[in-house]
């Protein structure tokens, strides 16, 4: 049987905070390379311009070692636990929540979260609590894939019960009809991460998760890909464009994500990213 | 590209047009949603505001801290529409300009016509870039907010685009 392994939890606080800094100043390649191919495809001036701009923003992001945007997000993580892994000399929790508190606070982050959704609305001042969702794995390592997402995408986003009647065609015309209500408020050019299957929490974190993966890559299954591909197709058909003010890029990629469920259901999550798709994984 | 300098005068209100390029260079204030509510809530009640609107322009922003030896953080927009509640009381006391991103309400429109403002986008996820036209920040108000608190930035060569201007007219694709 695999060896228990033990971490210190300061190595985890280590690697959580070089993780979301990282992530904040240093865009994706899947996303820059998409961006140029944007730029080189869009007609209008104006787009071009704002294509520019972005371009030219991830550089400086990079160069001076500063938020790409802003809004640098609530941290979301996704984590895989090796069963054989013993943390010391702390918590798992606590662990990744320092890491999150550190990069935020030492790596001039922005802290967005309020303590209360309703009435207090305090700001915590250090962006926790992050939110972690935790898969018990085999083996004796832990891998953490991390996000951060602005709320101005965020926001339009959505979740639909569809049955199984609906299909293709229903999930295909929800998808549309997202993307179509969130217009130019999400900064477009966008990343759609849609979720369909498992329960009504399920699809959601499903969508979470498409959002994180890096948009030059498509399902696995055959039919799901080519949905991808024509969702992208459509949705750049709307015309929406850079910043919302036209072009012929609404969107930069489209990622499914599915999973079982039950007879009678066929849940539909859609996450809606800006193009400041700020995702990325380290292994412990 | 047109350059133009604040306060925003009427006559450079009225020609601006939706769809041009610009470069603002001058002093805007800030806000976004906690300050608007506080700000509405104040004008509600006829009470007296911790800063003046009349002939501001002012950019919805909560900018990211500041690293040293850097003015302000990464400061790019963020969405209007979740002022549009507020709006139409800030362009009745004065407001003259809003900087943001993304669409804007029916109400905010027709008020942005009946008091001559002008809207301009600034590009949503630029901040890095953004903030290298910011040259200075300092609380006015509201210094409890944290990001949200109401700031005074002086600015040079902002780039924005008018996107609805004070005749009502939107290049916003709907
Ligand atoms: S939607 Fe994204 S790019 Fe736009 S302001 Fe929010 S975090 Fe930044």
């Amino acid at each position: 049987m695999m060896q228990v392994r033990s971490i210190d939890a300061a190595q985890i606080t280590e690697a959580v905070k070089k993780l979301f800094m990282d992530m904040n100043y240093f865009i994706g390649n899947d996303i820059l390379d998409a961006l140029r191919a944007a730029r080189e495809n869009e007609p209008s001036a104006t787009a071009q311009n704002v294509l520019d701009q972005l371009i030219e923003n991830h550089q400086i992001a990079r160069e001076e070692e500063v938020p790409i945007c802003q809004d640098t997000g609530m941290a979301v993580l996704f984590v895989e636990y090796g069963e054989r892994v013993v943390i010391e000399n702390g918590s798992f929790e606590q662990a990744v929540q320092e890491g999150v508190r550190r990069a935020y606070i030492d790596g001039y982050l922005r802290k967005s979260v309020v303590d209360d959704p309703v009435f207090d609305r305090v700001n915590t001042k250090d962006n926790t609590p992050a939110l972690i969702y935790t898969t018990i794995v085999e083996g004796n390592q832990i891998r953490i894939l991390g996000g951060c997402k602005g709320f101005g995408s965020e926001n339009m986003s959505a979740v639909k019960m569809l049955t199984p009647s609906a299909g293709v065609e229903g999930v295909k015309q929800f998808i549309m009809d997202t993307v179509k209500y969130a217009g130019p408020n999400p900064c477009p050019p966008i990343v759609v991460g849609v979720g369909i299957g498992g329960t009504f929490e399920k699809a959601a974190m499903l969508a979470k998760k498409a959002t994180l993966r890096p948009i030059n890559t498509s399902h696995p299954d055959q039919r799901y890909a080519a949905l991808e591909n024509e969702l992208l197709e459509a949705i750049n058909k709307m015309g929406f464009g850079p910043a919302g003010l036209g072009g012929v890029t609404t969107a930069l990629g489209v990622n499914i994500e599915t999973c079982p469920t039950h007879i009678a259901g066929m849940p539909v999550a859609v996450n809606i990213c800006c193009h400041a798709a700020r995702h990325k994984e380290t292994v412990i | 590209m047109k350059k133009i300098t604040l306060p925003l005068t009427d006559e450079v209100i009225r020609e601006l047009h939706a769809g041009e390029s610009v470069l603002i260079t001058g002093s805007v204030i800030t806000g976004r949603d906690a300050a608007h509510k506080r700000l509405y809530e104040l004008i509600e009640q006829g009470r007296e505001l911790p800063v003046k609107l009349d002939g501001e322009v002012i950019y919805y922003v909560g900018p990211a801290p500041a690293k040293p030896g850097h003015a302000v953080g990464p400061a790019g927009p963020t969405s209007s529409y979740r002022m549009d509640k507020y709006t139409p009381a800030l362009l009745d006391r004065g407001l003259k300009g809003m900087i943001g991103k993304g669409a804007r309400s029916q109400e905010v429109i027709d008020s942005m016509v009946k008091n001559g403002v002008v809207y301009f986008a600034a590009i949503g996820g630029a901040a890095a870039l953004i903030s290298r036209s910011i040259k200075s920040a300092e609380i006015l108000a509201y210094e409890d907010l944290g990001t949200e608190a109401i700031y005074r930035f002086e600015v040079e060569d902002f780039p924005a685009i008018v996107v609805i201007d004070s005749y009502g007219e939107s290049v916003l694709v709907k």
